[in-house]
């Protein structure tokens, strides 16, 4: 999916994502604050149906959250329009989400919905309407230099999320803002405070917005195939248990594999093909390298020599220290100075020089 | 930059007209009496209350004891519906009412309450390709027990007008009820209640340049109605509450102004919706097309579909290009369904999330339809390009 190519786009005229929150509510204040010309919108993306029939459980785009981000609009004197995007999201992520997990990995929606929704489709609806920018509540900050936009950290350590906007290509980055990007979360409660934003003591929105009570497991089992059981083995190829369906187990995981063995066992990794789970011990489970598709760099210039880098394996791990050298097919071999655990498959890696994000791909199956 | 905003959505309200406020000036802060008040202030409110109630009844070629003040064209058909039927039960003459797919939702939920709730029994007629309803299915709907019939004058999203004289003709013939709302049709149609065969009749003031929060229901001379609200004995008991002196006023003042400036009004909006449509059709003749009757329309209505383009996204271009438009599908919570309106007249899956509905009014111009035209020229092909690059 491309990018719409407008030459009537106003520089001053900025849509924002709004989602009732409050990062996107306080990225909205501060852009009417700096004189631009705001525009609100909130997709809605998701709505299960529950037993009773009207009305959803998600946690994302309920009734209540839109008529929260409608308030905050109508305080801040802008625009609000509240979009369908219920048909490309289930096309996209939720689908993408279930076939991900029967395939044996763990994908993480936010990159794809960042990749393909907000900052495509969403994007190009800004642009249609001539806005130059769509700005959003993430913690992440974009600054140009020498004809380049960097994609950098948000300031606060604990917020961080570049980790998830490591798809973006310069074409983005230039129509790209993130108000709140500069701002710890309690200088951005602050300000919510400060724009008497009735929404300063809101809570953190969550991962897998889609999911209603935030049991993946119970959503798999709604959504995808009937759960195939199968067995666990060791490395080694003994059955040591029955596994329930691949789907419903995580890299790493040690509790609820319904085993009993003297030194406690992980999982190691999904092998599809024989329906098996298999586990190890902690010291099997460490990995010292991996490799990583699907890569985006975001100075569009892939390095032409291995560098180091610290590497990110998932939105809550801190960055550890890999070499970091691309391979003749665009994928990435990345060498981990020490063995690191919990190598998941379909997880982002993502590369950082200090705060700077270049880029980062999805985390292939291991050998 | 100021931009230039058009207003192009009369269907859903007007602005009062500067004579009708002027009106009902006197009776916020200085004849301020209840109407129900034995005293000088009460006879002062009542006075104008009924001078009110008298000019409704002029404008409609009625008695003024056929005309009640409601809080809403929406309340006006929720009397009628739920006062007639509930009438009908008491006495026992009836348990079956008929109304059609595409009524406003304060006919038709009203009905699907009195059915699922009140255990009345209710017949859904269908309509056909242009909206409007076929006799013969009517016809073949009537049964012993059928006490009132709702179709509305005019749709609200598409702009047909119904045959409602051959309706209440054979409604009488069979001595059941007649019930029509007339909210988008009143002030560009002539209305004899005296000759018509219409025994109930709703009417929404703020649709011709009149406030809102207040509706009127004609209810013919000798009709029974259960009062839907329970309370005092305002309006002969049938509309409990004490009664908005100056929204009454206000009502009729804008009532007898439409009258007077009918067929003024009527010529003006019909210029300005011709100009519309033939230039939509000049502009986009293979992905726009006219919706509802091709000459049985409201005047000021201007309905239409594109094909595959969603009415959210034209509206919110429109807006933002300053021009108020509405839709039957367009919804603020991002949920849009496709248009019952359209889908009853059997438009295909790639139409019926595209209808658009532009309602012209006193204060429009050629030069507004021609900035319209304009913006569309802009926003569709844009929308298309938009629906290409994203799938």
């Amino acid at each position: 999916m491309s990018l719409l190519s407008s030459s009537s786009l106003h520089s001053n005229r900025v849509v924002v994502a709004m989602s009732g929150g409050v990062d996107s509510s306080v990225a909205a204040a501060l852009l009417v604050e700096q004189g631009y010309e705001v525009i609100g919108m909130m997709m809605r993306l998701w709505s299960e149906p529950t037993a009773c029939g009207a009305g959803g459980v998600n946690r994302c785009c309920t009734p209540d959250q839109m008529a929260d981000a409608q308030r905050i609009a109508d305080q801040l004197r802008i625009p609000f329009y509240v979009l369908d995007v219920q048909e490309p999201f289930r096309r996209t992520i939720v689908d993408f989400f279930v076939r991900e997990h029967e395939q044996g990995r763990t994908p993480n929606p936010c990159i794809e919905c960042n990749r393909q929704i907000r900052f495509t489709y969403l994007l190009n609806r800004a642009l249609a309407l001539d806005a130059y920018y769509l700005a959003t509540g993430h913690y992440a900050r974009v600054v140009a230099e020498n004809g380049r936009f960097r994609l950098l950290k948000g300031v606060d350590p604990h917020k961080d999320q570049s980790y998830v906007l490591h798809v973006l290509r310069q074409e983005h980055l230039a129509h790209v803002l993130f108000p709140v990007g500069g701002y710890t979360k309690e200088q951005v409660r602050e300000l919510a405070r400060k724009f008497h934003l009735p929404v300063a003591s809101k809570g953190d929105s969550q991962d897998l917005c889609f999911l209603g009570d935030g049991d993946y497991r119970r959503f798999l089992r709604e959504y995808g195939q009937p759960a195939s059981p199968g067995p666990i083995l060791t490395r080694e190829g003994r059955e040591i248990g029955r596994h329930e369906g691949l789907p419903f187990y995580t890299i790493g995981q040690r509790k609820g594999l319904g085993i009993s063995t003297p030194e406690p066992v992980y999982v190691l990794r999904k092998d599809v093909a024989q329906n098996a789970l298999i586990v190890g011990t902690r010291a099997q489970l460490g990995q010292q390298q991996m490799t990583v598709r699907d890569v985006n760099w975001v100075v569009e210039l892939p390095p032409a020599a291995p560098i180091t880098a610290q590497v990110k394996i998932r939105y809550r791990a801190d960055g550890v220290w890999a070499q970091v050298s691309l391979q003749a097919n665009g994928r990435v071999q990345v060498h981990f100075r020490e063995p690191v655990f919990g190598v998941t498959a379909g997880q982002g890696a993502v590369f950082y020089n200090g705060d700077e994000c270049l880029g980062g791909g999805i985390i292939a199956e291991s050998e | 930059m100021e931009k230039r905003l058009i207003y192009l959505d009369h269907g859903a309200t007007t602005p009062v007209d500067p004579q009708v406020v002027a009106a009902m000036q006197p009776y916020w802060s200085e004849l301020y009496g209840n109407p129900g008040s034995a005293h000088s202030y009460g006879r002062q409110a009542s006075h104008a209350l009924e001078t009110a109630r008298r000019t409704v009844a002029e404008c409609l070629c009625a008695q003024p004891g056929e005309v009640i003040f409601t809080g809403a064209g929406s309340e006006s058909d929720n009397l009628a519906l739920r006062g007639v039927m509930f009438a009908a039960r008491q006495s026992g003459r009836g348990n079956h009412l008929i109304t059609c797919a595409i009524e406003h939702p304060a006919v038709l939920e009203t009905a699907v309450q009195l059915r699922d709730l009140f255990g009345f029994e209710v017949t859904i007629l269908p309509v056909d390709e242009y909206g409007r309803v076929r006799l013969s299915d009517l016809e073949a709907a009537i049964r012993p027990d059928t006490a009132l019939i709702s179709i509305m004058a005019a749709n609200n999203e598409v702009g047909t007008l119904q045959p409602i004289f051959e309706i209440g003709a054979l409604a009488r013939r069979c001595g059941i009820l007649f019930h029509t709302d007339a909210i988008q049709a009143i002030a560009s149609t002539a209305w004899d209640m005296a000759a018509m065969p219409i025994d109930l009749l709703s009417v929404a003031p703020h649709k011709f340049y009149g406030p809102k929060g207040v509706g009127i229901l004609f209810v013919r001379q000798g009709v029974t109605l259960v009062p839907a609200l329970t309370g005092g004995s305002q309006e002969n008991g049938r509309r409990p509450g004490t009664v908005n002196v100056p929204l009454a006023v206000g009502a009729a003042t804008a009532l007898r102004l439409a009258v007077a400036r009918r067929a003024q009004d009527v010529a003006h909006y019909q210029s300005l919706r011709d100009r519309l449509l033939d230039g939509l059709c000049r502009l986009f003749p293979q992905v726009c097309i006219i919706t509802g009757h091709p000459t049985a329309r409201l005047p000021h209505n201007a309905s239409i579909a594109f094909r595959h383009l969603n009415a959210n996204d034209l509206l919110m271009h429109l807006d933002m290009a300053g021009i108020a438009a509405s839709s039957g599908s367009a919804c603020k919570t991002g949920n849009p369904k496709p248009s019952a309106v359209l889908q009853a007249m059997g438009l295909a899956e790639e139409w019926n999330r595209g209808g658009l509905r532009f309602t012209v009014g006193q204060q429009n111009t050629l030069a507004d339809i021609d900035a319209t035209l304009d913006a569309l020229a802009q926003i569709v092909p844009r929308l298309y390009k938009l629906a290409e690059i994203s799938g």
